[in-house]
């Protein structure tokens, strides 16, 4: 079944539990024990109300403190799709689970307290969206029941996102506003209606019609190498299968491959999945794949069509978002994770800190603290085969791990 | 030869892409082995990853010494054909040597005394990665568990504190004494698992499909009265029912539900129109709602 991998962004007050709830509970998707649990405990803390972000408040700290902390992953599906929802925390001081939740959704669905209008934490929460390039982007104008279902305050809204959108350097981005109340289930899974003057989907509908096809990213084929698989046993005496995922793009046998970073070249002889061979494999397939010439092939390197190589540079250029309590500061070594490939890595310049609601940068700061996002250049202990963030997600993206507490510190999108 | 093409579906291709990084990170992998559906999809996925070689780390079982007979009697002909090492310990041999204490009364239960017996079994055989079929929709402290989840010498799971794992990079960098649990289908729903155990034909334990078995109804729920395990009160009346088990924990604390789904269509079938969760049959969790939490901080899996 095709899988559709939303995040969700709207600070506190802005009914995104409630939405989540909402969702579950319109599609029939919480079941009657979980639903006994939510209506128990609310009525145990004195609301009039179910409070749905007790469905997804996982950490005894989250409850007691009545904020969600971390990503929360909550899976429901449609007769014609699955979907998972990142929960992501809207607050400043929560930046780096925005995007760690954000980082593997095809859409992300951003709250707006129609009574509000679009306010800083809206700004930030666009400006990621638009860093990590997600393609499909639901506005979701929410609350509209305490503006009376207004028209011109919709209006109002859409207007001051499409001004922001225009400042955007990312122009492929699908943006979808739909005027909502969670509360009382407008426009989420039924029509409303409320708000006549509203005449496209609800949110649901929206959600189940797009095709995910065309929201992944189509590039050129990377196929990096996980580990080596040889059986050695006498039915598959020479079996040297190299097993990973394609990102991007498709392979078939016959195709002229490149192994990099050595160059060599040689050519598909198979592609296996299991016990089964096959001509070709697509995008985000894990597969073994043999090819024609005994090549030396190990962990980290990478098979491309021979007109189709990547970077391979020992210098990147990249945004990042540092994701530590200890800052980033110049001259420091971290270990950097590419894709499947380890190498260590120095900052040797801090060239900005970008400011998240597009309020411009600051040049040449001392650090990059927790949360923050800035211009960053590295210098690598090896070659690494990279692309641009915006040309191939999966291979244009890495993190950098401190090798001193092995924590992962920052992620980085590469220019 | 004719044209075929492949597209793994996404959540069969993570869980392949995980197993890899896991024999590529670590060097002592082993995949925790129960005998229930999910660590049953788990060995068919494993085997998917590293065909035709074989799948390359040993299974383990912590052995509550509660397990439903149907169970092992399965576990032992899948390794056999598998031709791969399992390994069995047993929760009897701490109760015996006194170095924990069985519950007793109406909710006892074993599950608790697993987490002792694999912590023992994980500095035993110095295992620094352990795969577990847990997964996010379980339960919603489970929703917070990262796919490879750093555990300190103790077992504990640091929740406030976990790394974050971006876009599919994952980071196994550890320090001597930890090690990471592993949940190659997180993401799968337990509707995704069966689905999968549907499409690929694979084969499950009997008491998973609707058979008839002498029971006793409690608090709601329908207990095995088959075996000594579960205890039962002497006005608790026993009646044959047409019952299958939907999760396969120790016997005390898995309560059976009415069906009369007797192959995995109908198992599919009924799933979809399920109105109460897969957990909602565990007495572990109905301790209180931060049951499974407090337990993962104890080395639970």
């Amino acid at each position: 079944m095709k899988v559709l991998k939303i995040a969700t962004a709207g600070s506190v007050d802005d009914g995104k539990s409630t939405l989540i709830g909402r969702i579950l509970y319109d599609t029939k998707s919480l079941t009657d024990d979980k639903l006994e649990a939510i209506e128990e405990k609310s009525r145990q803390r004195g609301f009039d109300y179910l409070d749905f972000s007790l469905a997804t408040d996982g950490l005894v700290a989250e409850r007691e403190q009545g904020i969600t902390i971390d990503v929360a992953h909550i899976y429901f599906s449609t007769p014609s799709k699955s979907f998972i929802i990142a929960d992501t925390p809207g607050h400043i001081e929560y930046t780096r689970n925005m995007v760690t939740g954000a980082s593997t959704a095809q859409v992300s669905i951003v709250l707006i307290d129609a009574r509000n209008g679009v306010i800083e934490q809206t700004y930030r929460h666009f400006f990621i969206n638009n860093l990590l390039r997600i393609k499909d982007v639901v506005i979701a104008i929410n609350k509209m029941d305490l503006v009376d279902f207004s028209e011109e305050k919709y209006n109002i809204i859409k207007g001051e996102i499409e001004y922001l959108a225009s400042k955007s350097e990312y122009k492929d981005q699908n943006l979808t506003f739909i005027p909502m109340s969670a509360l009382q289930g407008d426009n989420v899974v039924h029509k409303s209606e409320k708000m006549s003057w509203y005449k496209g989907e609800t949110l649901m509908h929206h959600l189940e019609n797009l095709e995910t096809d065309d929201i992944s990213d189509i590039s050129q084929a990377r196929f990096p190498v996980q580990t080596v698989i040889r059986p050695k046993t006498s039915a598959y005496h020479d079996f040297r299968g190299y097993a990973g995922k394609i990102y991007g793009g498709d392979l078939a046998v016959g195709d002229e491959v490149a192994v990099l970073p050595s160059q060599t070249k040689s050519k598909i002889k198979s592609i296996n999945f299991f016990d089964k061979e096959y001509t070709s494999a697509k995008i985000g397939s894990s597969v073994t794949i043999t090819l024609e010439d005994n090549v030396n092939v190990s962990r980290g390197d990478m098979l491309v069509k021979v007109n189709e190589v990547p970077t391979i540079a020992k210098q990147i250029d990249a945004t990042i978002c540092w994701m530590d309590s200890a800052p980033l500061e110049v001259s420091q070594k971290y270990y950097i994770r590419h894709g499947v490939n380890d190498a260590q890595a120095k900052i040797t310049r801090l060239a900005s800190i970008i400011k998240t609601d597009f309020s411009g940068i600051e040049e040449n700061p001392s650090e990059l603290a927790l949360n923050q996002i800035g211009d960053i250049q590295l210098k690598l202990s090896k070659p690494l085969l990279f692309d641009s963030y915006k040309d191939n997600k999966s291979n244009g993206s890495f993190i950098l791990i401190n090798p001193k507490t092995n924590n992962t510190v920052g992620v980085g999108f590469i220019k | 030869m004719s044209q075929r093409i492949i597209q793994v579906d996404a959540l069969e291709s993570e869980a392949i892409y995980i197993f890899r990084e896991v024999v590529a990170q670590f060097e002592k992998p082993v995949l925790l082995f129960s005998g229930g559906k999910d660590s049953i999809t788990l060995v068919r996925l494993a085997q998917k990853a590293f065909y035709p070689a074989k799948i390359p780390f040993p299974l383990m079982h912590i052995d509550t010494g509660h397990n439903f007979p149907e169970t092992i009697e399965f576990r032992d002909r899948l390794v056999e054909e598998l031709g791969v090492e399992l390994i069995v310990r047993d929760v009897q041999d701490n109760i015996d040597s006194g170095r924990v204490k069985e519950e007793t009364g109406r909710y006892a239960s074993r599950n608790m005394l697993q987490t002792e017996t694999l912590l023992d079994a994980i500095e035993e055989f110095g295992f620094d990665a352990c795969i577990g079929g847990a997964r996010r929709d379980e339960e919603k402290a489970r929703a917070k568990e990262r796919i490879f989840s750093v555990r300190d010498d103790f077992g504990q799971w640091d929740e406030k504190n976990q790394r974050p794992e971006v876009f599919d990079m994952l980071n196994g960098r550890i320090d001597l004494g930890q090690n990471v649990r592993v949940f190659p289908i997180s993401n799968w729903t337990e509707l995704d698992v069966w689905s999968y155990i549907e499409e690929e034909d694979i084969e499950i334990p009997s008491i998973y499909f609707a058979h008839k078995r002498k029971t006793f109804v409690r608090d709601g729920m329908i207990w095995s009265a088959d075996d000594e395990v579960v205890f039962r009160d002497k006005e608790e009346e026993v009646l044959e029912r047409m019952v299958r088990f939907r999760t396969v924990g120790d016997m005390s604390c898995t309560a059976a539900v009415l069906s009369d789904a007797v192959d995995i269509a109908k198992v599919v079938e009924e799933i979809r129109d399920s109105s109460i969760s897969e957990r909602g049959a565990r007495i572990d969790d109905k301790r209180s709602e931060a049951a499974m939490e407090k337990r993962k901080q104890q080395g639970y899996f």
